[in-house]
């Protein structure tokens, strides 16, 4: 049987996903990317080699998030793909009549407005980290709450002391300024989440048409507190999909499975074993002066990018 | 002697160099803002200030440093702060113990005593006024020639068959007419750049039209929208951009002289969404948009600098104003990153969307090739 294969290399987490032919979710990987991309790829691909019982028939591979190029080059992708687009392929598939996507992850958050199965309209955090897991994730840990319980606390609370959410610093202070009035944590974690949901709608989805239904994925689709506080404030349900922590990476594993490719450029599930390394280097052909990066594959370049020119392009072919 | 500098803005430095220097002057360069430009303008900067002001207080210590004795820089009226920055740059350079002469040249229309005192201080060298006129000719025909081979660019790179052959046409175009000497070689140069974007070979398709506004030195500058038009460009996107330093001069310069309100078709567009002035080019956006939707556009993007008010004003109108005229909306807050893959994200994103959206409309309308319209 064929299996497609997702990968979304963001900037806190990596995902996998293999996808059979009906389109189920087989396997699913969710590892920290901590800052190594190359590693975590690797890694997310020996973990998958070793659930490997089958010998999957990978026929294709599609590669999303922020890292997506340089994951692209290292797995061997035949599609790249921008993870808005690869968000909204995934949700479509889920729930045909998605209007509207809401999607917070680690370092950003993100709306799509969708009308007949057509993006229509998105948009993306640009200038604040408020609101996005990152920002829980601390917060959490700050409080001493695992960040599973953080959600639920929330929900406990009958009475929401109000935080700032326009910015995670005001958010912050004035959590602690709380905290030490004796405001029980229930409550200032349920305010935290009513005040990011209240920043969310008011900066990333602002002048938007929230129409049911509402997908909310993510990593931060965990948190109960963070669901309450949009139904609360959207006064409809919101559906959380069931796999809402990889959807960026089944929106591209579904994307390869589409493109229909005659022979995958997938470079196995050995490619743990092989050495990847990258290096730059200030190209002086011009007054551009670009940051040039070689990846590298067992010291040999196999992709390179950053030049505005092209010259220094070599293996055009290597990536979609 | 005179060692003059002014802001680095796209390639027009060629002609300002050409014409400073015809006017009896030495020229210090500036640099092309790199990120060491943008250090120094961090640096010394007061936080809140938008980013053309940072990137342009940079260049002013990187030529300063470099020896420059004079620096010229355009004011302005109206309520974007931008109006005032040279006073501010002024006070910031002259505490940092830098001794020069900063000239602004204020519109003509509502300063034009002022303006002509501040050019005479420019003028350095015998000259009589048939000088003057073969001078002022050839600079701005330099300047109106650098605008076209870049709008050839923007056009001509979404549908280059091998990636960079447009990027590499428009460097040899810029160099040629840097190294032109005088009016009469223009012409001839013009045809041969003309020719250069001919040569290239090009794919026979329908791209996604794109129409950019915004604030001005986003806008002009490259280095500080993170290339978006060549970006754009290699997504195979057809670019155009509401703003070209020589119409801007024409409208905001020559019309003001006048007493003539500049562009005033984009003024009378916005009318409807955006009666009163807000500064800086709020209300050009928005007539611009309308214009770009009128024109048959796919899509609108507004590129600001973080914190710019007259662009924020415009933000808040423009998806309105794109719904009305069914076109994509994107809008671009740009500040000091340098890393382009947000942004790229975005771009890919919104081109998708305006795939998608166009493929849904197909079976209406058959747009005409653009290909054969360039031909």
């Amino acid at each position: 049987m064929a299996y497609y294969m997702g990968v979304d290399v963001g900037s806190v987490s990596t995902n996998f996903v293999l996808i059979d032919e009906s389109e189920n979710v087989i396997e699913s990987i969710y590892i920290r990317t901590q800052g190594n991309p190359i590693r975590a790829v690797q890694e997310g691909i020996k973990m998958l080699a070793s659930r490997n019982e089958n010998n999957w028939d990978v026929r294709g591979v599609g590669a999303t998030g922020s890292g997506r190029n340089l994951a692209g080059v290292i797995v061997g992708a035949d599609v790249i793909k921008n993870e808005i687009t690869a968000h909204a392929v995934a949700s479509l598939r889920e729930v045909p009549d998605v209007q509207t996507v809401i999607e917070i992850g680690g370092q950003d958050s993100k709306i799509i407005v969708l009308r007949d199965g057509v993006v229509t309209d998105f948009a993306m955090n640009t200038v604040c980290a408020a609101g996005t897991g990152s920002f829980l994730d601390q917060q959490a840990n700050r409080l001493n709450i695992p960040i599973e319980e953080f959600g639920n606390y929330a929900l406990r609370s009958k009475n929401p002391v109000r935080i700032a959410g326009r910015c995670a610093v005001f958010a912050e202070s004035d959590m602690v300024h709380k905290q030490q009035l004796g405001h029980r944590p229930e409550d200032i974690i349920r305010g935290l989440c009513e005040a990011l949901v209240r920043n969310y709608l008011n900066n990333i989805a602002k002048g938007k048409e929230i129409r049911p239904r509402v997908v909310f994925q993510g990593g931060v689709a965990a948190n109960a507190g963070m669901k309450a506080a949009f139904e609360n404030a959207l006064g409809q349900e919101i559906y959380i999909p069931k796999h809402y922590d990889v959807m960026g990476a089944i929106g591209a594993a579904l994307l390869a499975k589409d493109a229909q490719v005659s022979k995958t450029r997938f470079k196995g599930f050995g490619l743990s074993e092989i050495n990847f390394t990258a290096d730059s280097f200030e190209c002086s052909g011009c007054p551009n002066h670009c940051e040039v990066v070689n990846i590298k594959m067992e010291g040999k370049v196999i992709a390179r990018w950053g030049d505005r020119c092209n010259k220094w392009k070599v293996l055009d072919d290597t990536v979609a | 002697m005179r060692k003059v500098a002014f802001p680095y803005m796209g390639k027009s430095y060629i002609a300002f160099k050409n014409l400073l220097t015809a006017f009896g002057n030495e020229v210090v360069l500036p640099p092309k803002p790199t990120e060491e430009t943008i250090s120094y303008g961090t640096k010394y900067a007061p936080e809140f200030a938008c980013y053309p002001f940072k990137i342009v207080l940079g260049t002013f210590v990187q030529v300063l440093e470099a020896g420059a004795n004079t620096l010229v820089s355009s004011g302005g009226v109206g309520p974007c702060r931008a109006g005032l920055y040279t006073t501010l740059q002024e006070k910031i350079l002259k505490d940092l113990g830098y001794e020069f002469e900063m000239i602004t040249l204020e519109p003509p229309g509502r300063h034009f005593k002022d303006l002509m005192q501040n050019i005479k201080k420019l003028v350095n060298a015998p000259l009589t006024f048939r000088d003057y006129v073969r001078i002022i000719r050839f600079a701005w025909r330099q300047l109106v020639l650098l605008d076209k081979v870049e709008q050839l660019s923007h056009k001509v790179r979404s549908l280059e068959v091998k990636k960079g052959a447009a990027t590499r046409a428009y460097k040899e175009c810029v160099e040629m007419i840097a190294a032109a000497e005088k009016y009469e070689d223009l012409r001839e140069i013009e045809r041969e750049c003309e020719l250069l974007y001919d040569k290239i070979e090009k794919k026979d398709f329908d791209p996604i039209k794109i129409g950019i506004v915004g604030e001005i030195y986003v806008l002009l500058e490259p280095a500080s929208n993170l290339e978006i038009e060549e970006m754009l460009g290699d997504l195979g996107v057809y670019v155009e951009r509401s703003m070209f330093l020589s119409d801007y001069t024409i409208s905001n310069a020559v019309m003001d002289l006048f007493h003539m309100a500049g562009e005033r078709d984009v003024k009378k567009t916005a009318s409807p969404y955006f009666k009163e002035m807000c500064g800086g080019h709020g209300r050009e956006s928005v007539g611009n948009a309308i214009l770009f939707a009128k024109m048959g556009f796919d899509g609108v993007i507004q590129l600001s600098p973080f914190t710019c008010i007259p662009e924020i004003v415009a933000k808040s109108i423009l998806p309105k104003v794109c719904r009305d005229h069914g076109i994509g909306f994107l809008t671009i807050s740009l500040d000091e990153q340098t890393g382009k893959e947000g942004l790229r994200t975005r771009l890919e994103a919104f081109v998708d969307l305006l795939t998608s959206k166009r493929r849904k409309a197909k079976s209406f309308t058959v747009k005409p090739q653009m290909a054969k319209e360039m031909a």
